[in-house]
C-alpha cells in the first residue's frame, strides 16, 4: 500500500469517528431522542436536555469537532511528512 | 440625542470604516481579485466567512423566527452551523489544495468536461442572485425603518457602498471589509442581548440567561413560557409542531446546502495552505456560534417580554412602540370581541393580534427601553450583515462570468489585465442587477431561499464529495447526478410553492417531508444516480485519478510506495 493510501485511510478513520459524534449530538440528541432526553433537566437551569442539545449543545460540539480535526490532521501531516512549507 | 441622530452617527461611522478599509486593500491582479492573493490569515478569514455567511436574515429575522417557532426553530440553529463540520472535513481542505479560483473550475477539471463546468456556472449564478436580491432588500428596509428614507434610496446607497469596495478591491477588499463588518455586527447583536439577559434573568451572559430564572419570581424562563403557551393555547415553547421526519430532513438540507454554497466555499481558497483552510473553518464557526447561540436566548427573552406586555392587556395601555409598529403594518390588532383587551391566543378564530417576526430583533431595544444609541447600533449591525453577504455573493457572480465563462470558455487568450477589467465590469453589472432586484423584488424572493439551499444541497455538494472521495466517479455520472438532483428538488418545490400551493400541507408531502427539506432527498438521489450511471460508462482518464491523489494530501507525496 502506498503512502497516499495509508494517509487517506487514517483520514477516513478520523472522519468516521468525528462525523459519528456530529450526527449523534445533532440528529440523535437534538431530534430523534429529543423527547426522551427532555425528561432530564440540566441541574440548576431551566433547560430540558433534548431542547438544549438542539438549540445550544450541538453547536458547541460542532466547534470543538472542527478544532479537533484540524489538530489531528496537522499531526498526521507531520507523521507522513506531507505538511506544506 | 434622539434615535434618528444616533442611527446616522452609527451608520456613518461604520460606512466610513468600510470605505477606509477598501482603499487600503485594493486588488492589483486577478489573483488578488478572485482569492485575495491567497494571503489571508486563517483567523481573519474566519471572521470574514462569519460575516459573509450571516446575512440580513440571520441578523434581523432569525431570533424572531425562533421566538415564534420555539423548538422547531432548532432546524435553523443546527442546520446553519452543522454544515461547517462537513465543510471542514469533506470540502475545504481538498478544494484549497486543488487551488482553483471558483467552484465551477473544480467541477470542470475534475470531471474533464465543459458541460459540467457550464452546469456549475449556471447553478452558482442562480443561487447567488436569489440570495443577493434578498440582501439588497434588507439594506433598503433597514434604511427606511431607521432613517425614514425611501426603500429605493436605501438600496441605492447600499449599492454605492458595495460597488465601491467590491469593484475596487475584489476578494481582497471584500475580505477585509467583511472583517470590519463582523466586528460591527457582532457588537451590535450582543449589546442588546446582554441588556436583555440582565433584565430578564439577572445574568449578563445570554446563553446562561436562556436557562435562567426570572429574578423576581424565581421561575425558570423556559418553564414560564411553556406555562403561558399552554394557558393561551399555543404549543409549549420547548415542544415542536413539525413532525420529527420533517425536522430531520430540513436540518439536513440546510446543513448540506450551507456546505455547498459557492460564496462560502470560495472563502477557503483565500488562505495560504491546506492546514490554514481546516483551522479557518473552525474559526469561522466559532465566530458564527457566538451569534447563533445568542439568537435562541434573545428569542426566549423577546417572547417572554412580548407575552408579559401584550397578552390579555388593555389596548389603551400599550406603550409607544406598539403604535409605532402598528403604523408600519407589522403589528395589527383587531378587537373582535370588543372588550378593549388584546386576546393573543393560539386559536386562530379568537386571536386578535398578528406580529411580523422581523420586528422582534429590530424593536427589541425599544420594547426593553434600551438607550437610543443601542437602537442606532442595531441598525448599523443589520446593514453590516446585509452588505457583507451581498459583497461575497457578487464576487461569485463576477468570477463565474469573467473567469469561468470568459477566460475558460469563450476567450482563453485574454490577458491578465483584460481579465481583471472584465472581472470589475461583471462585478459592477452584478451590483446593478442586484440593486434592481432589491428595488423591485420578484414575488418569489422570499420563497426561493429554500430553493437556494435545496439546489446547493442537491447539486454541488455530492459532486464535490464524489470528486474527492472516489477516484472512479466519471463525467457521465457527475452530470447525470447533478441534473437529476436539481431537477427533482426544483420540481418538488415549484409544485408545492407555485403550481399548487393549496396542496402544500403535511398530508400531501411525500413521507411528510416539506419543500424546505426535500433538498436532502435530492442529494441522496444525486448520489444514487451518479453511482449507477458511472457503473455503466467509461472510467475517468488516468490523469484524473492522479489529480484525486494529489488533492487528497496537503504537500507532495511520493507516488507508489
Amino acid at each position: 500500500m502506498s503512502d497516499t493510501n495509508a494517509y487517506w485511510s487514517r483520514n477516513l478513520r478520523y472522519l468516521g469517528i468525528l462525523l459519528s459524534i456530529w450526527f449523534v449530538v445533532s440528529y440523535g440528541f437534538g431530534i430523534l431522542f429529543a423527547d426522551a432526553l427532555n425528561a432530564i433537566r440540566i441541574p440548576g437551569t431551566g433547560f430540558k436536555l433534548g431542547f438544549w442539545f438542539a438549540q445550544q449543545g450541538s453547536i458547541y460540539v460542532f466547534v470543538v469537532l472542527i478544532f479537533v480535526y484540524a489538530r489531528l490532521m496537522n499531526r498526521l501531516d507531520g507523521e507522513f511528512g506531507v505538511a506544506e512549507e | 440625542m434622539d434615535v434618528r441622530l444616533w442611527t446616522f452617527i452609527m451608520v456613518g461611522i461604520s460606512f466610513a470604516l468600510y470605505i477606509g478599509v477598501a482603499i487600503w486593500s485594493r486588488a492589483s491582479s486577478t489573483r488578488d481579485f478572485y482569492v485575495a492573493g491567497t494571503g489571508v490569515s486563517p483567523l481573519a478569514n474566519g471572521m470574514a466567512t462569519a460575516a459573509d455567511w450571516m446575512s440580513a436574515a440571520s441578523f434581523i429575522s432569525m431570533a424572531g423566527l425562533i421566538s415564534f417557532m420555539g423548538y422547531d426553530g432548532s432546524v435553523y440553529l443546527m442546520g446553519w452551523t452543522g454544515g461547517y463540520v462537513l465543510l471542514a472535513m469533506l470540502l475545504a481542505p481538498y478544494l484549497r489544495k486543488f487551488g482553483a479560483y471558483t467552484v465551477p473550475e473544480f467541477v470542470g477539471q475534475r470531471y474533464y468536461s465543459q458541460v459540467a463546468r457550464v452546469v456549475a456556472v449556471a447553478c452558482a449564478i442562480f443561487v447567488s442572485f436569489t440570495y443577493v436580491s434578498g440582501q439588497m432588500r434588507g439594506v433598503g428596509i433597514v434604511f427606511s425603518r431607521f432613517l425614514e428614507v425611501d426603500v429605493t434610496v436605501g438600496v441605492v446607497i447600499g449599492m454605492g457602498i458595495v460597488f465601491f469596495y467590491a469593484v475596487l478591491g475584489g476578494m481582497k477588499g471584500i475580505t477585509y471589509t467583511q472583517v470590519a463588518q463582523y466586528c460591527v455586527l457582532i457588537f451590535a447583536y450582543m449589546v442588546p442581548a446582554v441588556f436583555l439577559a440582565i433584565m430578564l434573568s439577572g445574568t449578563f451572559i445570554p446563553q446562561l440567561g436562556f436557562g435562567g430564572a426570572d429574578p423576581a419570581s424565581g421561575v425558570f424562563l423556559l418553564d414560564k413560557l411553556d406555562g403561558l403557551h399552554r394557558e393561551l393555547g399555543f404549543t409549549p415553547y420547548t415542544d415542536g409542531t413539525k413532525s420529527m421526519i420533517d425536522v430531520f430532513f430540513i436540518t439536513a438540507a440546510l446543513m448540506v446546502g450551507t456546505a455547498g454554497l459557492p460564496h462560502v466555499i470560495i472563502r477557503f481558497y483565500t488562505v495560504p495552505r491546506v492546514r490554514d483552510a481546516r483551522i479557518s473553518v473552525g474559526w469561522a464557526l466559532l465566530f458564527i456560534a457566538i451569534l447563533y447561540t445568542t439568537a435562541p436566548a434573545v428569542a426566549v427573552f423577546a417572547r417572554a417580554n412580548l407575552l408579559d406586555t401584550v397578552a390579555g392587556q388593555p389596548y389603551e395601555e400599550m406603550p409607544e412602540w406598539f403604535s409605532k409598529w402598528e403604523d408600519t403594518g407589522l403589528i395589527t390588532y383587531e378587537d373582535r370581541n370588543g372588550d378593549g383587551n388584546i386576546q393573543y391566543v393560539g386559536d386562530a378564530a379568537e386571536n386578535e393580534l398578528t406580529i411580523d417576526r422581523d420586528i422582534m430583533v429590530l424593536a427589541n431595544p425599544e420594547i426593553s427601553r434600551l438607550p437610543n444609541w443601542v437602537v442606532g447600533l442595531v441598525a448599523a449591525g443589520g446593514l453590516a450583515a446585509a452588505l457583507s453577504t451581498a459583497a461575497g455573493l457578487l464576487l461569485v457572480i463576477s468570477s463565474a462570468i469573467s473567469h469561468d465563462l470568459l477566460k475558460r470558455a469563450l476567450k482563453p487568450d485574454i490577458s491578465e489585465r483584460g481579465e481583471l477589467l472584465a472581472a470589475r465590469i461583471s462585478a459592477a453589472f452584478a451590483v446593478l442587477v442586484a440593486g434592481l432586484l432589491g428595488i423591485n423584488p420578484p414575488g418569489f424572493v422570499a420563497q426561493t431561499v429554500a430553493f437556494a439551499f435545496g439546489l446547493a444541497a442537491s447539486s454541488f455538494f455530492p459532486v464535490i464529495i464524489l470528486g474527492t472521495f472516489t477516484r472512479t466517479m466519471n463525467r457521465e455520472g457527475a452530470i447525470a447526478g447533478m441534473v437529476s438532483g436539481i431537477t427533482f428538488t426544483a420540481a418538488y418545490i415549484i409544485y408545492f410553492r407555485f403550481v399548487n400551493p393549496a396542496a402544500d400541507s403535511p398530508e400531501n408531502w411525500w413521507f411528510g417531508i416539506s419543500p424546505e427539506g426535500i433538498g436532502t432527498v435530492g442529494m441522496l438521489l444525486n448520489f444514487v444516480v451518479a453511482f449507477t450511471v458511472s457503473r455503466f460508462t467509461p472510467s475517468p482518464p488516468a490523469s484524473v485519478r492522479e489529480l484525486v491523489d494529489r488533492i487528497r494530501v496537503p504537500g507532495t507525496i511520493e507516488p507508489g510506495g
